[in-house]
């Protein structure tokens, strides 16, 4: 079937800020959706109100709004540009949800929107509990057979029926407590008896234990003709029990013959084809290692995270493919881009090897509990690919950057025996180093299986690799044919030289002797069946070498940002992706590396050629010295691509832009300082700094509070407010934990107004796009406050010193191309906090509000062209007619044991953008995004801050009380409000007795809280620490800076939701 | 690599000492093979399976799970099969996969074999399973270069040896003259071997010319008593036999090869008698009745195969082996027409024959390897023979 006439323009809704559990992936697919409906003439409607998206951009949508996602303003923007379609599948479970409340509430109807694809009662059957479970037994399909019970006789009574072992899962606790494993009927009794007091509503779920089962995955699709194919199989290495997001995940299936295989493969076909899916699907299963036995764990009728794996594990575009058939196309009329001859309607088939390994964040929150359970707790991951397991292990070990080059964790190799044991038992994201560890001290695979139920076939694998290391242990560089074999197997240089103590450089010059260099093979979804046409490769140690250079005198190598981690996020793809379209637009070849399969940048058709590798200077070495670029760009993809400057630089690739030297002189401390004394610059008095002692006479001389951080660090890793001796001395226990290697600074801490600019200059001249003002004073990173262009506070003599200051020492510091600076206003003067010569998180949302296309500028400046040449001139560009809000967006419910309170160091996972003619309406937007609800009339806060937050904060509770709200507090806070005429009842501190401020949390008649920590980091015992968690298992609103408060109560006082008006982006 | 202990180190063939080998953990040789390709091209990796030389027809398959249906497949007798997924032998071998009595292939390339099995049915390695068989192995090399080799100048011969010193020339030699024959007689089974079912509904006579034994599966299943018959059991038999319906297997070789055969075959279809026919049991029945077949240039072998049921209107993906086609422009529109199409290259995938219960496709609906998604044409046969029936006994009765 031809795509049907009658569909012209479509909505299509993205998935919001980045949370763990949706990252870039819903980018990724959405872009590419969009893209494909473009180029079926549709005129396109975006919504999404995560700014750093490539999706959001005018070059990819028709008509973009950057709006909270909620059913008010969908409805508006419906009744403004008035789509005739909508596309529900691609925006993750966000977009899925919102769609299907849409069409719920007849707002669909009303304005004769169709939805496209799969189809609302699809989307119902797969999403509602019970209608899914009818729709599986229809088919013969198994499920995981629960029940939810009230007592220990009803417990029995279903496991009677089904057998044992048993899974208790109390409802409404957190991480599981209570629950357990039955394995009969007197500890079924045990665990339900206990499961049921433990819950808050007396219930739990009983259900048949799979734990030990294999997680076997399909990503499969269905057209309107029913024609149903698909597109990867996919093998979790972790059994069931741990969330695929977080799982070491294999593709396609490792261990199951053609028989298991093929049953699963129809089982989803089966699934797919019941639900009249139209589009992609993911189907989870449940298969027992012992027997043909499986069940269905999961459908998600979406473009999903395992989509965009799949997608980039096999070059089989999903999403592009999954809008088309929206359109109306049948599998067989659209072709298939990789080959260029085929069509999309055929299977995927790989001739290597993928690994994914999920990115946790558990180097940020270092208090957080590593056990990985149900509850996905990744921020995002890395994909490899090699032709064989091993080589694709390494790899991903590799791009994890976690300073690890291969299967060993340095602090567990003096672990005992015994106590691997232990730690095999638990599920954590080092769970692959304690089975290679528990190996070569003797545990054998067959006491590692029964205890991980990790296939025995893994862990031969594991065991080939400590084998190599075995076999290359030594004094001497190991012979030709060991070389060969480590190097297929994924050994990096790096580690050859730590296992027989030479360089990186001797072994490099051995295995060249030896005449072992990379080779690269093709991504073709085809296993080289047919001539494919895809620039899609990955490195191996092979024959043939399929990766022909051009000889393209202006080749460019665009470094991508590796793995979304906190401090890291989607907005260096939104740089990377946006360089490369520049640099074609130029004339330029590109070349991308990069190692994320959720990103746009890794869609084989963004760059000329696209290498998916680790970003370590090893592996990009292989890629120049067959591609011999002309010049390398590294400003665009974070910290990844910059600390790869100096390598690159020695590989004899000239950066473009910022030279290594240049970038250098602004994270060295030392120089950095040079440059401002140059330029007259004042910042915070500071100095480096090695040791306690050194640290104390710091701190001593320039006075208390002081700033302590490690240099060379993301997103103020380990950066804390020192107010006396003993805090100097805690944290500088806590930083020597990790091997410095670059100095530590102690500088004044200004408690002043946060200023931020992005800039781009050229050699000669600056143009300043936009200067941003953070809500939440210095102290807050600048990741995690809630950031306003334009400035509120800002004098034109302060924008002037900071477009001089600015001026000065990015020329000082021989910047071509990006700057970021970051100043405090304080005591009507301006001082700088720090600059970093590459891009920004920033720079996705400034680039769209005030229309100034800051990385083709960019661009352009470092390929030699000058601004004045340029339509947007120099300066500080003139301020957009907008207020735009850039708020922050934490996913502190999925982490346990981490506390919310934001200081200096950074928390957040995403953000969200609200923009508007006024401010307070910009916020409201911002804070509705961010989902964050802003307490009314009638309703009730309780404020609990530390004693230099009391008198500001008095302020603030007159406000919201003469807004009709009640204000609770705890005794000091409550004292100092009464004292000062503001009525607050009193609510007892958890150590105080019931009811206490944690009881009325849980009774859900609390609107906010606002609570200051005395301190950054407070213990877990602490009534703070408790008292935030409890907010967020609670979904409560909790802020924990005055500042924040004081935006909640602007917008309360400014603003009606009534008077908001959705504002399209590409009309700035 | 250990030195030939041959005292004048010259060149040599087959019949001539070879290297000593090692053993590592997991029992695996780490003796030296050569794949030699008939263009010329050499791979040196490790030898698997048995040690002698080996000449045969190399074809690659890119299934990514199922060699041990592969192997067992007849229809890959006299040939070598190239793997261009690269870890293989991951979930052992096991009696239950088996699709014939033994394992078929002369010769057997892969990247990466799995010195242990790992699955609940594992009862052995496919190192041991090969030798088992005598199947001449080689891994650890470029399988992907191999692939693209074949791809690009089309099936042709090749030699794996262990031999440490040989003579490429010599090799090139041996290579150059062979040719697949005899194939269909040597698979086939020697005597008629029957399979019967509880309450079956119908009887049915398989002609063995390579069957896969999951054909007789998908019939047991559905009620039928299956009988297997040798190749060249003459048409008189069948038709006198007592049977509902004839299929016809899928097998080897080139099938222009097989005159007598099709010319039983004619019989068949100049009788009533209602025809299921598979693979080359398709390329036979097109031979009897005047359609000619041709080459491909490298076959289609694998599990990925879409291909268009033109009556349906959809597109099933199907399990494939095949080196040779019929050719859609010699097929009499009087006698047949195209039914099934292969989306990607076009190739004729099936022919239903005119006022005929016949119908034949040349992929593969009992797969094993492979998706099971043509199952459906086993219920299409016996709906056929149904029919059959419904008109015989209204016949009767008028």
């Amino acid at each position: 079937m031809p795509k049907d006439p009658s569909i012209k323009k479509v909505l299509v809704i993205g998935s919001g800020p980045i949370i763990i559990g949706q990252a870039a992936e819903f980018d990724y697919a959405g872009t590419q959706a969009c893209r494909a409906l473009k180029e079926e003439g549709m005129d396109v409607v975006l919504v999404n109100s995560n700014p750093a998206t490539i999706m959001t951009d005018k070059d990819i949508a028709d008509h973009v709004y950057i709006e909270p996602l909620n059913v008010a303003s969908l409805e508006q923007i419906i009744a403004i540009e008035r789509p005739d379609s909508i596309l529900p599948t691609l925006g993750g479970q966000v977009g899925l949800n919102l769609a299907m409340a849409l069409y719920e509430q007849g707002i669909l109807e009303k304005y004769h929107v169709r939805m496209l694809g799969t189809s609302a009662d699809s989307i119902r059957k797969a999403e509602d509990r019970q209608g899914f479970k009818d729709c599986m037994e229809s088919i013969h399909q198994p499920c995981v057979t629960s029940e939810v019970v009230n007592t220990v006789e009803d417990a029995v009574e279903f496991s009677n029926r089904i057998g044992y072992p048993m899974i208790v899962r109390p409802a409404y606790t957190l991480g599981g407590t209570g629950g357990g494993i039955a394995y009969d009927e007197a500890s079924l009794k045990e665990i339900a008896a206990r499961g049921i007091y433990a819950s808050r509503v007396g219930e739990i779920l009983v259900e048949r234990c799979i734990s030990g089962w294999k997680e076997i995955e399909f990503e499969v699709m269905r057209d309107s003709a029913g024609n149903v194919i698909q597109i990867c199989s996919m093998e979790n290495i972790d059994p069931v029990g741990v969330h695929t997001g977080d799982s070491i995940v294999v593709a396609p299936t490792q261990t199951l013959a053609n028989k298991e295989y093929q049953m699963l493969r129809t089982a989803a076909l089966d699934i797919i084809s019941a639900l009249e899916i139209e589009g992609g699907c993911n189907c989870q299963f449940a298969l027992n290692p012992d027997s043909f036995e499986y069940a269905v764990i999961e459908v998600n009728p979406r473009v999903s995270r395992s989509s965009a794996l799949a997608s980039k594990a096999t070059g089989y575009p999903i999403a592009k493919v999954a809008a088309k058939i929206a359109l109306g196309y049948t599998l067989d009329e659209i072709k298939n881009a990789v080959t260029g001859k085929t069509t999309a309607c055929f299977e995927p088939t790989l001739d290597y090897c993928v690994l994914k390994i999920p990115r946790l964040p558990f180097d940020k929150f270092t208090s957080a509990s590593r056990t990985l359970g149900t509850q996905m707790k990744a921020t995002g991951e890395v994909m490899a690919i090699a032709n064989s397991f091993e080589g694709a292990l390494m790899k991903a070990i590799r791009s994890l950057e976690l300073n690890v080059h291969c299967l060993r964790l340095e602090k567990l190799i003096d672990v005992p025996r015994y106590e691997l044991e232990d730690m095999l038992k638990e599920t954590s994201d080092e769970r692959m180093f304690v089975i290679a560890e528990a190996l070569r001290k003797g545990i054998t695979k067959e006491e590692i299986y029964n205890i991980t139920k990790v296939d025995l076939w893994f862990l031969d694998r594991f065991q080939n690799i400590i084998d190599m290391e075995e076999a290359i242990r030594g004094p001497e560089l190991p012979d030709a044919d060991t070389m060969l074999l480590a190097k297929q197997m994924g050994f990096a240089d790096s580690y050859i030289a730590f296992l027989t103590d030479h360089t990186r450089e001797e072994v490099k010059a051995r295995r060249e002797e030896y005449g072992i260099v990379p080779s690269f093979k093709m991504v073709d979804t085809c296993a080289a069946e047919f001539d494919a046409e895809t620039p899609y490769y990955y490195s191996s140690y092979d024959v043939e070498n399929e990766s022909i250079p051009s000889d393209n005198p202006r080749k460019v190598l665009v470094l991508g940002s590796g793995p979304i981690r906190i401090g890291q996020g989607i907005e260096f793809d939104y740089c990377s992706v946006h360089s490369v379209w520049s640099l074609k637009k130029m004339s330029c070849e590109t070349i991308i590396i990069n190692n994320n399969p959720e990103t746009v940048s890794t869609d084989f058709d963004i760059a000329d050629r696209l290498y998916f590798e680790p970003l370590t200077p090893e592996d990009v070495q292989g890629i120049v010295e067959l591609e011999k670029p002309w010049g390398a760009v590294v400003q665009f993809g974070g910290q990844t691509a910059i600390k790869l400057a100096n390598a690159l630089t020695e590989m004899g690739v000239p950066i473009l832009g910022t030279s290594a030297a240049g970038i250098d002189a602004a994270e060295d401390r030392e120089k950095f300082d040079e440059v401002l004394t140059k330029c007259n610059i004042p910042r915070a008095k500071g100095t480096t700094i090695f040791t306690t002692e050194e640290a104390l006479a710091a701190a001593n001389r320039l006075g208390y509070p002081v700033l302590v951080r490690p240099s060379y660090v993301l997103g103020g890793a380990g950066m804390e407010i020192a107010y006396s001796d003993r805090n100097i001395v805690d944290f500088m226990k806590v930083i020597n934990l990790t091997v410095q290697e670059h100095p530590i600074l102690v500088d004044k801490y200004l408690m002043g107004r946060e200023i931020e600019v992005d800039g781009v200059f050229d050699g000669e001249d600056i143009l300043i796009p936009g200067i941003m003002e953070h809500i939440e004073r210095a102290g807050i990173h600048s990741g995690d406050s809630i950031s306003v262009y334009p400035p509120l506070h800002l004098e034109d003599k302060h924008k002037e010193k900071i477009l001089r200051d600015t001026y000065n020492m990015t020329k000082e510091l021989g910047v071509v191309g990006l700057i970021n600076a970051q100043y405090i206003l304080y005591d009507d003067d301006i001082y700088v906090i720090e600059v970093n010569p590459r891009s920004s998180r920033t720079i996705p949302y400034i680039s769209k509000v005030t229309g100034v296309p800051i990385i083709e500028l960019a661009t352009r400046v470092m390929l030699g062209e000058k601004l004045k040449d340029m339509e947007y001139g120099t300066g500080i560009y003139r301020e957009a007619d907008y207020f735009a809000v850039k708020m922050p967006v934490f996913s502190f419910e999925k982490l346990n044991e981490v506390d919310i309170a934001m200081g200096p160091e950074m928390k957040s996972t995403g953000e969200c953008l609200g923009i508007a003619d006024t401010y307070p309406q910009a916020l409201l937007k911002a804070f509705k995004g961010a989902n964050m609800k802003i307490p009314k009339r009638g309703g009730r806060i309780i404020i609990t801050v530390k004693d230099e937050d009391k008198g500001e904060i008095s302020a603030i509770a007159r406000g919201f009380q003469e807004m009709g709200i009640e204000i609770l507090a705890t005794e000091g806070t409550a004292a100092y409000l009464n004292a000062h005429g503001i009525e607050a009842g009193l609510v007892k501190r958890i150590s105080e007795g019931h009811p206490n401020i944690e009881d009325l949390i849980r009774s859900g008649s609390i609107d906010l809280i606002i609570n200051t920590p005395a301190k950054a980091h407070e213990s877990m015992q602490s009534d703070g620490f408790k008292i935030r968690r409890c907010a967020v298992e609670h979904s409560v609103p909790c802020v924990t800076a005055v500042d924040t408060a004081q935006a909640m109560l602007t917008v309360r006082e400014h603003s009606h939701a009534a008077e908001l008006v959705p504002i399209d982006v590409t009309k700035i | 690599m250990e030195q030939s202990e041959e005292p004048d180190g010259q060149p040599r063939l087959s019949g001539q000492k070879q290297n000593k080998s090692k053993t590592v953990k997991g029992g695996m040789s780490t003796m030296k093979a050569t794949l030699i390709l008939e263009n010329g091209h050499v791979f040196v990796g490790k030898s698997i399976g048995s040690t002698e030389d080996r000449v045969c027809e190399m074809v690659f398959n890119t299934s990514m799970v199922g060699y041990q249906e592969i192997l067992t497949d007849p229809s890959y007798a006299g040939q070598g099969v190239v793997m261009s997924y690269p870890l293989i032998g991951n979930y052992g071998v096991n009696p239950e996969d088996d699709e014939s009595v033994r394992a078929w292939p002369e010769a057997f390339v892969v990247r990466h074999l799995s010195p242990r099995g790992s699955n609940f049915r594992n009862e052995g390695t496919l190192d041991d399973y090969l030798k088992q068989y005598n199947i001449v192995g080689i891994q650890g090399i470029d399988t992907r270069a191999v692939t693209k080799i074949l791809r690009n100048q089309g099936t042709m011969n090749g030699m794996i040896t262990c031999a440490e010193h040989f003579s490429v020339e010599d090799a090139l030699e041996k290579i150059r003259a062979y040719r697949v024959t005899g194939t269909v007689e040597r698979v086939s089974c020697k005597a008629p071997e029957y399979f019967p079912v509880e309450n079956a509904k119908y009887n049915i006579a398989l002609l063995d010319v390579g069957e896969k034994r999951n054909m007789t599966r998908c019939l047991n299943a559905r009620g039928c008593n299956v009988t297997v018959l040798p190749c060249h059991t003459p048409a008189e038999e069948i038709l006198n036999g007592g049977y509902d319906g004839v299929m016809l297997s899928n097998g080897p070789g080139d099938p222009a090869d097989n005159v007598e055969v099709i010319a039983e075959i004619r019989k068949l279809y100049d009788s009533d008698l209602p025809v299921f026919a598979v693979c080359l049991g398709h390329q036979l029945m097109a031979l009897a009745t005047g359609a000619k077949t041709g080459r491909l240039a490298y076959g289609h072998r694998g599990a990925n195969h879409p291909v268009r049921d033109i009556r349906a209107g959809r597109v099933f993906i199907t399990s494939q082996n095949h080196g040779y086609v019929v050719r859609s422009e010699t097929v009499n529109p009087e006698i047949a027409t195209v039914s099934h199409v292969n989306v990607n290259d076009g190739t004729c995938e099936g022919l239903e024959y005119r006022n005929k219960r016949i119908f034949t496709v040349q992929f593969h609906p009992e797969a094993n390897p492979g998706p099971k998604d043509t199952e459906y044409l086993f219920d299409k046969f016996l709906e056929m023979i149904d029919d059959a029936r419904a008109g015989k006994e209204a016949a009767e009765n008028a």
